[in-house]
């Protein structure tokens, strides 16, 4: 969730945190002051490989990104949303076959090596392109990467590849890792991949699986002055109600990630010396997605997909599901992606007699019992709230004659029945939007992913009209025309409906008081923490 | 008898849906087809069942456990670590349970029927209603978060330098609450069965007879009523040992504690059936050990089970 998207209450709050943080002179002073200390925050998983190259999710980023930096990071303020970290100045050719990186001098890995662009070429050639996650897709064209000197990196592509997308995805899939470590190794297994190196604000010290993960100064951070904490510590606890209470003990100092369910923030945020924080997460806005298998007959006609987008009460699903953390989605692209949002889409109203009008339309009348057709619905297991919504469709269909059938399963079960079996007429989804629609977006809709890739379109969907509006976008080197194609693509998904957004949200921090600079940056979770300091 | 185990094991693991590639895949929030495709092939899973059972099984036989997926390290590693842990919430409830539950069900016992019988047997089956993740977050709320006597959560205090005696203090301190919670709940099996063990006894004619000999009611008690009704909550010790190695997945959750039990749980949302049979064929070696050790104190228990009944 976005300061554009919050509702007006938390907006006020949020604004007047900001205010009150750069107005007071007193609380200014603490935030010069305060240095040293160790923060401890609650952590849900282990994640078995914790190479950010490798692994570019945001469970290896929250605890990776302090040790590993990428070239830039997500800003409020910089120029084009990002601030520089181990790049300082990038520029596309007109062609869009090249990206020339002016990399930061005087930067050191943790063990002593000093960090060059062969770092940066090894990183991208060897470990970003064939065998990251996103960087995959980014970096598909991706030829060779030029090192003329020991601070410039001019990457060269096959293909024009716009500046627009490697600048929104360079926060996500440019973490550097050294190469003196990783050069003649078997990548995938490195012993680095657990053990990090790298040159952030913090080095990696200690990890006792199941307890906690131990980072500690890097006393020679090219950022002279930073990091301000002496330690950071992950602490693992895997039970909901466990990161509320061991804050509200002091135990830990920060929960991010929405560790502490929405359904404790109201009391959790009337307990002293406790705030609760939305913002922060802009650049990782999670979407409620129905997925549709238009395999199914009835599902392949346009009319009952609009009927079930009517049927769907976003306001409700906002307030009641969300509980005031979420907004409503009226596409694709959420609204906190200014760059590309389009408003000027086709929406669907709240509006039963709508659907049951237009189910009608469609010759799906109702039987005797007030059915029209069953439907399997399966909603996704990975947050309380998708399963919520589950139930919640369930009932939303019914009010339209709709029989739906909920399976619930665990994670395993569920990608491998939607995403390989494809045994699903409606599932609920939460993909990511990071950045830029062509990272994780697109693949949503377009056709021609082969079955078993989770986040992608398995539900049957293909338009050759939109296919071709994503392809020219992956190749469209001028940012204005980019950005208007993905307007384009923006007023199709929403008037097509191969599925259906519903609502979009980012996660919620909860901290002590006496934690500095939280969420100052959109991906504060997952970004370096170099200026977050504690008032002794 | 452990290979039936093994097999049954697998089997059911291989007919939940879903891989340890699609789970791992949902971990990192997606991925291609050649990626998937990749690590199946690295981890063997684009195999036949009967192939994976066959060289697991046959590794096995060499005393190896093979390789964890889910964790991506060595399965008697990821054991032998969080092992220690259990045994110790375990050991301790269990030991609490069964000193409290039989001292308990000897002062209820002592006087069937008495008000005092009565409200010990309610109270206690009151607690063992209870389910074990309330009685953890309540007792977790009043004794942590309000009173701040104990710690929240976890075995230890993180990265705390602390060693030797200050240590195992720092650890015990931990362990209150989650082996209370535990503790509590499975005492009232422990003190049902002492007492209807001692209900019993009551009836039976050597009691008559040290009743008419004029013992001491505290001698017959004790030497006689309770020794007696010891010997089915010694069987029950064995039973129970397997019970609780299971029943510590949602404690574990609760205080954080890197156990088995949790162990387990990932393994089973990883879809890792190396750490599964892993765990499956050491909680399986436990328990026989368990069950052996319970043999031979009842023999030194009961005179009648004798060194041929024991052996054999």
């Amino acid at each position: 969730m976005t300061i554009a998207t919050l509702s007006r209450r938390t907006l006020l709050q949020a604004g007047s945190a900001l205010l009150a943080s750069t107005a007071l002179p007193t609380f200014a002073f603490a935030q010069d002051a305060a240095s040293g200390g160790r923060l401890v925050v609650a952590a849900d998983s282990e994640p078995k490989n914790l190479n950010p190259a490798i692994v570019a999710s945001n469970g290896v980023f929250f605890v990776a990104s302090k040790v590993i930096e990428p070239l830039a990071e997500a800003s409020f303020e910089g120029k084009d949303g990002l601030a520089p970290r181990l790049a300082t100045s990038w520029e596309g050719s007109e062609d869009g076959k090249s990206v020339t990186f002016k990399l930061r001098e005087g930067v050191t890995w943790h063990d002593g090596k000093p960090f060059t662009s062969a770092d940066v070429a090894f990183s991208a050639l060897n470990i970003w392109k064939p065998l990251q996650n996103l960087g995959r897709l980014v970096f598909a064209s991706l030829e060779a990467v030029d090192t003329p000197d020991d601070t410039t990196a001019i990457f060269r592509f096959s293909r024009p590849t716009p500046l627009q997308l490697i600048r929104n995805a360079l926060p996500v899939v440019s973490s550097v890792v050294p190469k003196h470590l990783y050069e003649g190794t078997d990548i995938a297994t490195n012993p680095a991949n657990v053990k990090l190196v790298g040159t952030g604000p913090f080095k990696f010290a200690e990890y006792k699986p199941g307890e906690y993960y131990r980072l500690a100064k890097n006393e020679n951070y090219w950022n002279k002055g930073e990091p301000k904490l002496d330690e950071v510590i992950f602490r693992v606890l895997p039970d909901r109600a466990g990161a509320g209470a061991a804050l509200e003990a002091e135990e830990i100092q920060l929960a991010a990630f929405s560790a502490v369910p929405l359904t404790d923030l109201d009391r959790i945020s009337k307990v002293p010396g406790i705030k609760v924080i939305s913002k922060g997460y802009e650049a990782l806005t999670y979407q409620l997605v129905v997925e549709i298998n238009h395999r199914r007959k009835e599902l392949a006609d346009l009319k009952v997909r609009q009927a079930i987008a009517h049927a769907i009460d976003r306001k409700f699903v906002v307030d009641t599901i969300f509980l005031g953390y979420a907004a409503a989605s009226t596409g694709p692209v959420p609204k906190n992606a200014p760059e590309f949002y389009d408003a000027s889409v086709p929406t669907y109203d709240f509006d039963v007699d709508k659907a049951n009008a237009l189910l009608d339309e469609a010759g799906y009348k109702k039987d005797a019992n007030g059915t029209r057709f069953s439907l399997k619905l399966r909603p996704a297991p990975y947050f309380n709230e998708t399963k919520q919504f589950g139930a919640y469709l369930r009932q939303a269909l019914a009010a339209v004659g709709i029989d739906a059938q909920l399976v619930n399963a665990d994670s395993a079960a569920h990608q491998k029945a939607v995403y390989t079996d494809h045994d699903f007429d409606l599932a609920v989804a939460p993909p990511v939007f990071r950045g830029d629609p062509a990272i994780s977006t697109t693949i949503l809709v377009k056709s021609g992913t082969p079955a078993g890739v989770p986040f992608s379109n398995q539900g049957g969907y293909a338009n050759p009209q939109l296919d071709e509006i994503i392809a020219k976008a992956a190749e469209t080197v001028d940012t204005a025309a980019r950005t208007e194609l993905y307007k384009e693509f923006q007023k199709l998904v929403a008037t097509d409906l191969p599925l259906i957004n519903v609502a979009e949200w980012g996660f919620i921090t909860v901290a002590r008081d006496t934690v500095d600079n939280v969420s100052n940056n959109p991906r504060w979770a997952v970004s370096n923490w170099a200026d977050t300091a504690l008032q002794s | 008898m452990l290979l039936i185990v093994v097999i049954l094991t697998f089997g059911l693991l291989e007919s939940a849906s879903g891989d340890a590639v699609d789970a791992y895949l949902l971990s990192i929030g997606g991925g291609d087809a050649t990626v998937a495709q990749a690590l199946r092939q690295a981890y063997g899973l684009d195999q036949s069942m009967m192939a994976r059972l066959w060289v697991y099984v046959s590794s096995l036989a060499t005393f190896d456990l093979g390789w964890s997926i889910a964790f991506d390290r060595p399965v008697l590693d990821l054991i032998l670590e969080r092992l220690p842990n259990t045994l110790l919430l375990m050991g301790s409830a269990t030991a609490i349970s069964f000193g409290l539950g039989s001292a308990l069900g000897i002062v209820a016992g002592a006087k069937p029927e008495s008000a005092v019988d009565r409200t010990l047997s309610t109270v206690s089956l009151i607690l063992y209603a209870i389910p074990s993740f309330w009685l953890g977050l309540v007792l977790s709320i009043v004794f942590a978060v309000q009173l701040r006597w104990l710690p929240t959560s976890g075995i230890e205090t993180i990265a705390s330098g602390k060693e030797g005696l200050a240590r195992a203090l720092d650890i015990a301190r931990h362990l209150v609450l989650p082996v209370g919670a535990l503790a509590l709940i499975y005492m009232a099996l422990f003190l049902r069965v002492m007492r209807s063990g001692m209900a019993e006894a009551w009836q039976l004619d050597f009691v008559l007879f040290a009743r008419s000999k004029g013992l001491s009611r505290s001698r017959i008690v004790l030497r006689h009523v309770a020794r007696n009704a010891l010997l089915p909550l010694v069987t029950m010790l064995g039973l129970q040992s397997a019970a609780m190695l299971g029943g510590s997945v949602v404690i574990e959750s609760i205080f954080a504690i890197p156990g088995f039990g949790r162990l387990a749980q990932e393994a089973v949302g990883g879809r890792d059936a190396p750490l599964l049979m892993g765990i499956i064929v050491v909680s399986a070696v436990l328990v026989i050990c368990v069950n052996l050790i319970v043999d031979l104190v009842y023999a030194a228990l009961d005179p009648r089970v004798g060194a041929s009944e024991s052996a054999g």
